[in-house]
């Protein structure tokens, strides 16, 4: 694992959240004003569902230091059966990042439900503690997408 | 004065006397109520005020058993035990003659002085 | 090129107070395509939406950016707006910068490079927006109240007064809930029993409303106006159609050892039984842990006796599917156990007692008949010592962190009650705050210390210990003549925290509806909707939203009612335009997307198409029915080609979102 030396790292984190369950959770944490890293931006979709995986590759491709995907707990899809498929979609993606050699912190699956606004701050706490670990993501990064 | 005294025994004892809801559960079983001129709520009390000179002053910094029944029964985590303990440190670093500077330690160094003694002597009676 | 509005809400200080809004309008003003961009106190309000219309006529503006609240707050706020100017309603988008940026960063440069960050993302998905016409979907006409107690009972009994039909499902054999339990009612001291019986008995006779008793939801699926919800009645081994409610089984029963939970465990029923004499429905149940036959085959005892022939132990759990238009919960409280309490001796000695079990011990129904008797020696108390707060307001560790708000109440009642009763009992209240708001509370309990000389006494008890002689020591500070006491009590009551009801959870996690961290609901808004929950057509009532006494209770269930009874009267409801679509041009036809679909949504169809050289070719192609379709989503990714997109959310806009914030 290749360790940051620089402590002024500010990692670009992506967030998608699913509408029903963890934009919920996320807002829930935002009334409880539990405190979590400027760096986790959230884009909200319907489902987790409806992430594509090109969405995740595309921000790495940009210069995302890290992707995270929240939706509701298994069995607990507003949708009935959404992140289902979206657990499977993430295995492969997951499966084929490991093969390229990305590591493995620099993604992550997170279920959280609308209740639940405290594990929301603190997973993000913990996943932008993970990135800033892993320091910048280089390998997947196109430096022509680069905006200076 | 004293609201430096207060702010040094709320932060040495970590206290957290904000919290007390003033319901006396602390004081309804402590052992050494009937020595106290202090009970264990009106120590959290008095802190809270800033009102600590008659606490110094008092006997009942050494009737607490330190049993911790009051940290045990408090609804709120104020820990009154702790309170009076802190107190009680103020008291006796109070008292001078005991300081002890960080220059001064290394004549005092003994090859069978265990360390921990030593940086103990330093939090112990460093000013 | 869209011409792009921008708006920054303050929101008071809840915005401006953490993120510089002057300076995110002016970084966002020099976005491409942004001909305004302004801030103002309160977007949400009258005069902040006139400026947006204002915005929209004055610079024909063809997309709108709200940076305020979250769009699960006020995103139908700013499309009716929109609207209303003119501007199609799918044009705006809310960048979330109060839930997601304000509140929950300190720092006011990094949350307003934040808040920058959010609104340019907003403004690279309005580029890509497209206008959006919504349809129509029908409201079925009956309504779902989960939990049976007085909450329940008011909000049905409501609905069906409006004309529609409703669904009590009640977990326990009987509806009443914990207001059944409870002798008397502060502070006008009339029987609960008395209130409560006849509003049971006219919900049971009411022909709209229908009550699932020993049932509980077990699954829910839809939407508002069309849930549907799976009900599991649980096998109570009696045909509840045939059971007259006669009792003679109850009689015969030889298995008479079983705790009486009406009762809280004070006495014993049998193993088969009717909770109490008013239960609605009035059917026999027979607890199968307990019965014999159950347990061995050998017994049937009840089977002989009952005429009705009405006892069937075979009968097996049966799950009812059932449409709703709207779903209220009311699933109510229970006190909390007291195991952690070692101090107040409740597991050690049978007369440290809850409030609500001193409820039964003083009920004419209940163990001792009404007479106060102490639970262990059956002889009568003279000196009896209430300790309040017991697991409220307490440290996280310790209890629940909330006043439980009827405790105050309650103890006067009981205090009062017992001196009326028996004039030589000693009653001591120790109390931490007599919080009494309400109308005839405070005087109520002042009624209790002036008129019936109740020792209140501000302070708390520390230990409770039993004693050999059969007495109670109990040991506590009185802080205001700052002594330590010791009292020889007979009895010592618990006025014990409550907590929402276990099932509460899980229910929410079905409903999709939130919750706070002590497993209450939590309204769609704390002061303006109380009565809401978050998710469209789930409706709240009673203590499942927060601690409430009888009054509130009533009050809240019938506010429900009357939300529940608005959306009902409704034909239908306009739907979520954000649905799939297929780019026929695209779409080869594999079939993919119609697999993910859990709605059934997606179906093909053959479709000429005009092919190069003036040639006419067939070919297969998907086509989403937008009034079946939910927007989820799963068909966009499941398609290899890209034919399937969704709007609102498609891909392009999603993907610009992401460019905005990797920049």
């Amino acid at each position: 694992m290749q360790v940051n030396e620089n402590k002024d790292f500010e990692p670009v984190i992506v967030a998608f959240c699913c509408n029903w369950c963890s934009y919920a959770g996320a807002d829930l944490s935002g009334t409880n004003r539990l405190n979590y890293p400027t760096n986790v931006k959230i884009i909200r979709v319907p489902c987790s569902c409806r992430v594509n995986p090109m969405f995740i590759l595309r921000a790495f491709q940009r210069g995302a230091d890290g992707v995270i995907m929240c939706g509701c707990h298994p069995g607990d899809c507003h949708y009935t059966s959404g992140n289902y498929f979206a657990r499977r979609r993430m295995t492969l993606l997951f499966s084929m990042l490991d093969y390229l050699g990305i590591e493995r912190n620099r993604t992550r699956v997170e279920w959280v439900s609308a209740a639940e606004g405290a594990k929301f701050a603190e997973t993000m706490e913990s996943f932008t503690a993970d990135i800033k670990k892993l320091g910048p993501n280089r390998r997947l990064e196109d430096l022509r997408c680069r905006k200076q | 004065m004293n609201n430096n005294l207060q702010e040094q025994i709320i932060r040495s004892g970590d206290l957290n006397v904000l919290k007390c809801m003033r319901c006396g559960k602390c004081s309804a079983t402590c052992p050494s109520y009937d020595e106290m001129e202090y009970h264990p709520h009106q120590f959290v009390y008095m802190v809270e005020k800033g009102n600590i000179q008659p606490l110094l002053n008092s006997e009942s910094l050494y009737k607490c058993l330190t049993c911790f029944a009051c940290v045990e029964r408090c609804p709120r985590g104020v820990e009154p035990a702790k309170v009076v303990e802190a107190v009680r440190l103020a008291a006796v670093r109070k008292q001078d003659g005991n300081h002890l500077t960080a220059d001064k330690i290394p004549a005092m160094l003994d090859e069978d002085l265990p360390q921990q003694a030593i940086v103990t002597a330093l939090r112990k009676y460093a000013k | 090129m869209q011409r792009i509005g921008v708006f920054v809400c303050h929101c008071g200080t809840n915005i401006a107070a953490t993120v510089d809004v002057k300076a995110v309008a002016e970084a966002l003003g020099h976005e491409a395509g942004v001909v305004i961009s302004q801030d103002y106190q309160y977007m949400c309000s009258e005069s902040g939406q006139n400026l947006v219309k204002d915005a929209i006529k004055e610079h024909n503006l063809s997309g709108v950016v709200i940076c305020s609240c979250s769009p699960r707050m006020h995103e139908n706020t700013f499309r009716k707006a929109a609207a209303a100017a003119g501007l199609n309603p799918y044009m705006v988008e809310i960048a979330n910068i109060r839930e997601q940026c304000s509140w929950i960063h300190k720092d006011i440069a990094t949350a307003t490079e934040k808040a920058v960050i959010l609104g340019r993302a907003a403004i690279a998905k309005v580029h890509l927006n497209a206008p959006l016409t919504a349809g129509e979907s029908p409201v079925v006409k009956r309504a779902l109240v989960i939990g049976g107690g007085i909450a329940g009972i008011q909000t049905a009994l409501d609905i069906a007064e409006a004309g529609f039909d409703v669904d009590i499902v009640e977990k326990s054999p009987t509806i009443g809930g914990k207001m059944a339990q409870i002798d008397k009612t502060f502070p006008t001291l009339d029987c609960a029993a008395c209130i409560l019986t006849p509003k049971m008995v006219e919900a049971s006779q009411n022909e709209k409303i229908h009550i699932h008793s020993y049932s509980e939801v077990s699954d829910v699926k839809g939407f508002v106006g069309n849930f549907s919800v799976t009900i599991k009645k649980k096998a109570r081994f009696v045909d509840e159609l045939k059971c007259t409610g006669c009792g003679l089984c109850t009689e015969k029963c030889p298995m008479k050892k079983v705790p009486n939970d009406f009762n809280l465990g004070l006495d014993n029923k049998t193993a088969i039984y009717i909770p109490f004499a008013q239960a609605v429905p009035k059917v026999a149940t027979i607890d199968p842990e307990y019965c014999i036959m159950k347990k061995t085959g050998k017994c049937g005892l009840c089977s002989k006796v009952c005429s009705a022939g009405a006892i069937d132990y075979n009968q097996e759990d049966k799950f009812v599917e059932e449409k709703y238009g709207a779903i209220v919960v009311a699933t109510g409280f229970n006190p909390i156990k007291l195991d952690k309490y070692d101090e107040f001796a409740y597991n050690q000695c049978a007369d440290v007692v809850t409030s609500l079990e001193l409820e039964r011990l003083m009920n004419a129904a209940g163990p001792n008949g009404g007479t106060l008797l102490r639970p262990s020696d059956k002889t009568h108390p003279h000196k009896i010592v209430f300790v309040q707060c017991v697991g409220s307001r307490c440290d996280d560790s310790k209890g629940k962190p909330y006043c439980s708000k009827i405790c105050c109440m309650y103890t006067a009642k009981h205090a009062m009650l017992i001196r009326e009763k028996y004039p030589d009992t000693e009653v001591y209240v120790f109390y931490i705050d007599v919080r009494t708001p309400g109308k005839n509370f405070d005087e109520f309990y002042r009624r209790a210390v002036e008129q019936y000389n109740v020792h209140y006494i501000k302070g708390m008890v520390g230990k409770v210990t039993p004693k050999a002689d059969g007495k109670i020591d109990v040991q506590a500070s009185d802080l205001l003549s700052n002594e330590q006491l010791h009292i020889d009590a007979d009895m010592v009551v618990l006025a014990a925290a409550i907590e929402p009801d276990k099932t509460a959870r899980p229910l929410a996690t079905m409903l999709t509806t939130q919750m706070d961290t002590n497993d209450f609901f939590t309204e769609a808004h704390p002061k303006l909707r109380p009565v809401e929950s978050a998710t469209a057509g789930i409706f709240l009532s009673g203590a499942c939203q927060g601690p409430k006494d009888i009054p509130e209770t009533v009050a809240q269930a019938s506010a429900a009612a009357a939300k529940a009874i608005g959306l009902l009267c409704k034909n239908s409801i306009t739907c979520n335009p954000c649905v799939a679509h297929a780019d026929e041009l695209m779409c080869n036809g594999c079939s993919s997307c119609e697999k993910v679909c859990p709605y059934g949504a997606i179906t093909y169809q053959d479709k000429e198409f005009r092919m190069p050289n003036r040639t006419i070719a067939v070919r297969r192609v998907a086509s989403v029915n937008p009034a079946v379709c939910q927007g989820c989503g799963a068909c966009t990714v499941a398609c290899p080609s890209g034919a399937m997109d969704l709007n609102g959310f498609s891909n392009k806009q999603i993907m610009a979102e992401v460019d905005a914030i990797c920049k």
